[in-house]
């Protein structure tokens, strides 16, 4: 079998040799950091499976649905709409972001101080280790903050195949207008791609399933708010990041399946840790495949990480688009509604961020707030400290966490979550 | 019984031993953290009567892997410690050999809010020592050095790296070497006192760490702080006193 991928990783021109070293990295940090844990529900099975599996089944997945006319779309942002993607009958694959790669390379085509997620999206690419960008057949990057809108211009010289969507900056009506052109756009794109026409009936089934991956998460969330919590925060972090790569119908599945089993749990008082322990909300920069730093520090330290304010996570995946609609146009308003919703920091102001923390602080019954921000990542560096203000003031205890992907600074870290324990614990 | 507090830092490992009945001190010891810091906490605790220990400081899990201790953070530690020494104190700064950390007290000792520096150890106790390595001063003179400088010159940096190379520049520009040493003192003070006062606004500040028994240091933080500064006698075994003292606690 791993012959056979190999051939496959060959073919789609990836660095063997570096990929082999990408790969037992990512293995053996997932055995130290996933497989470590204790009382895992057998549910995390099949994640387990699918991380084994990420550049190899899955891969070959998007390569078989290629050949089917299927056409893959690979994604930086949950800006793009999956609906639209869908509804053209192509599938869209989250990018490689989590990790440093060819750090060396990245900083002859970028400065040193850019955040760590564009970075590896950059190393990725340069390093010829990701699968997923191989396999794209359009890539869309879209501006967001600036780091990334010019990491685009960037990029566009590295890929053949580089789409760039404009986004709004505030939330105006005009605002409003500039996302509704831009996905118009969008679908236009995808159905040049795929030679589909998107028609009434192709959106509606897009928007189901896509609803469908979404409510499936929105009950993992909702049993997350269970103490002791029934299932630890960096499975819960894998679900969702997983979220972005597997097959959606498939990952829908296995979410409620392993929510029914949650849910047995919590019927039984069963959790994965005991009821004592400290129950943490992240906020800030999302967390993508293999960055498990921080809720491994955190879930290390005696506390459990109960939600996660970020893209990867419920900023990312609440709320659903409304499908009642029974024209194009409609249900285009409505992917709009759903998308426009999003509390992205590149958005000025952005005030719904924080009534969104505050909210989720209450319904998760956490004791206390981790503020994650990535080195360099300005827009949410700027907003975590009205935010950490305006959170204390409330009496709510919020520790600001300032780092990027390397493991040098653990120990300080650690120290830090370990302290910020106490407090909330005492 | 007696009972150990054990504060494992980046250049010094403090042990404090405390009488639990009546809480008082019975000793402390000071000694190098060195590269086996196991091997020297192992030397220090040789002798003492085994009780129960409490470790804290940047080598805490090796002292409760090794000697079945339990650990408490820096941070609770130095609460600990300077409501005892200091009862109703209101913040602390606790410049270390790599780390600074500012806290602010609720009015029971408890932690209300605290920051640390991140990986860089700039402005700490690591920062003043390469300073005086380029000055050719010994460190435990450094302070007293600076304070026959004159103020006026500022340095801006707080890279350990950048700052020697404004120091540098400064010379070459024949200023007086005891006036850059205390304008490198005072912009350690700025910097942690913009970090204290994200933290806290009392009226009372303990100041502990070993860099609290350089003079200067201590004279340019009692300027400039605008609340009453308290430093205690030793101001290094501050987190260990806490430690200590959280073991006397335990039931």
């Amino acid at each position: 079998m791993s012959e056979h991928y190999r051939q496959m990783w060959q073919d789609l021109g990836l660095d063997l040799a570096s990929h082999d070293t990408l790969l037992n990295v990512l293995g053996s940090a997932y055995q130290d950091i996933y497989l470590a844990q204790k009382d895992r529900p057998a549910g995390m099975d099949y994640f387990n499976f699918v991380m084994s599996e990420v550049h190899g089944l899955r891969v070959q997945e998007l390569l078989d649905g290629k050949k089917a006319g299927h056409p893959v779309v690979g994604s930086f942002c949950v800006f793009v709409p999956e609906e639209i993607v869908r509804a053209a009958d192509a599938t869209l694959v989250g990018l490689c972001t989590g990790a440093d790669f060819a750090t060396e390379e990245v900083e002859k085509l970028l400065p040193r101080n850019t955040c760590s997620l564009i970075k590896s999206a950059f190393g990725f690419k340069l390093g010829k280790v990701c699968p997923y960008i191989e396999s794209a057949d359009l890539i869309v990057g879209e501006n967001t903050c600036d780091g990334k809108k010019k990491s685009y211009e960037v990029l566009s010289g590295l890929v053949p195949n580089l789409y760039v969507m404009d986004l709004p900056q505030t939330k105006s009506s005009p605002g409003r207008m500039v996302l509704r052109a831009e996905y118009d756009r969008f679908k236009a794109e995808m159905e040049k791609l795929t030679g589909v026409t998107i028609d009434t009936p192709r959106l509606k089934k897009g928007i189901e399933i896509v609803n469908n991956k979404r409510k499936a998460v929105h009950r993992l969330a909702q049993l997350r708010k269970a103490n002791p919590t029934p299932i630890s925060g960096l499975d819960a972090l894998l679900i969702n990041q997983v979220f972005f790569y597997d097959d959606p119908i498939r990952f829908t599945d296995s979410v409620n399946k392993l929510c029914d089993e949650l849910e047995d749990r919590i019927a039984k008082g069963k959790g994965v840790a005991g009821r004592g322990a400290a129950r943490v909300l992240f906020s800030g920069c999302p967390m993508a495949v293999p960055n498990w730093k921080l809720p491994w520090i955190v879930e290390t330290s005696g506390a459990m990480v109960v939600g996660e304010e970020a893209c990867v996570g419920e900023r990312g995946t609440r709320n659903l688009v409304d499908s009642s609609a029974d024209t194009t146009e409609g249900l285009m308003d409505a992917i709009v509604d759903r998308y426009f919703q999003i509390d992205c920091a590149i958005f000025t102001p952005n005030p719904d961020r924080l009534d969104h923390v505050r909210t989720m602080f209450k319904d998760y019954n956490a004791a206390g707030v981790i503020h994650y921000s990535l080195q360099f990542c300005q827009p949410y560096q700027i907003e975590s400290l009205p935010m950490e203000k305006a959170l204390e003031s409330d009496g709510i205890p919020t520790l600001r966490i300032e780092t990027d992907y390397s493991m040098a600074d653990v120990e300080q870290i650690r120290t830090r979550v370990e302290a910020f324990i106490e407090r909330i614990g005492q | 019984m007696v009972v150990t507090g054990v504060d494992v830092g980046s250049r010094s490992i403090k042990v404090v031993t405390l009488d639990r009945e009546n809480g008082r001190m019975i000793a402390f010891d000071r000694a190098e953290t060195t590269f086996n810091p196991l091997e020297q906490c192992g030397r220090m605790l040789r002798d003492l009567i085994p009780g129960r220990i409490v470790a804290t400081g940047y080598g805490r899990r090796l002292v409760q892997d090794h000697f079945h201790a339990t650990t408490i953070t820096e941070i609770q530690a130095h609460a600990l410690g300077a409501a005892q020494a200091f009862p109703g104190c209101a913040s602390i700064l606790d410049i270390g050999g790599q780390d600074t950390k500012a806290i602010a007290l609720d009015r029971n000792g408890k932690v209300r809010k605290f920051e640390m520096n991140d990986r860089c150890a700039a402005g700490t106790g690591k920062f003043l020592e390469f300073m005086a390595l380029a000055f050719q001063v010994p460190i435990d003179r450094f302070g007293d050095f600076a304070l026959e400088g004159k103020p006026g010159l500022t340095i801006n940096s707080m890279c350990t790296v950048f700052a020697e190379a404004e120091a540098t520049s400064l010379m070459a520009r024949g200023c007086k070497p005891q006036d850059i040493a205390l304008a490198l003192h005072q912009s350690v003070v700025k910097r942690s006192l913009s970090m204290l006062r994200r933290v806290a606004d009392g009226a009372s500040l303990v100041f502990s760490g070993g860099v609290a028994q350089n003079r200067c240091i201590v004279e340019s933080l009692k300027a400039e702080a605008g609340v009453e500064v308290l430093v205690p006698d030793n101001p290094e075994i501050l987190g260990a006193l806490g430690a200590a003292l959280y073991a006397a606690r335990e039931p």
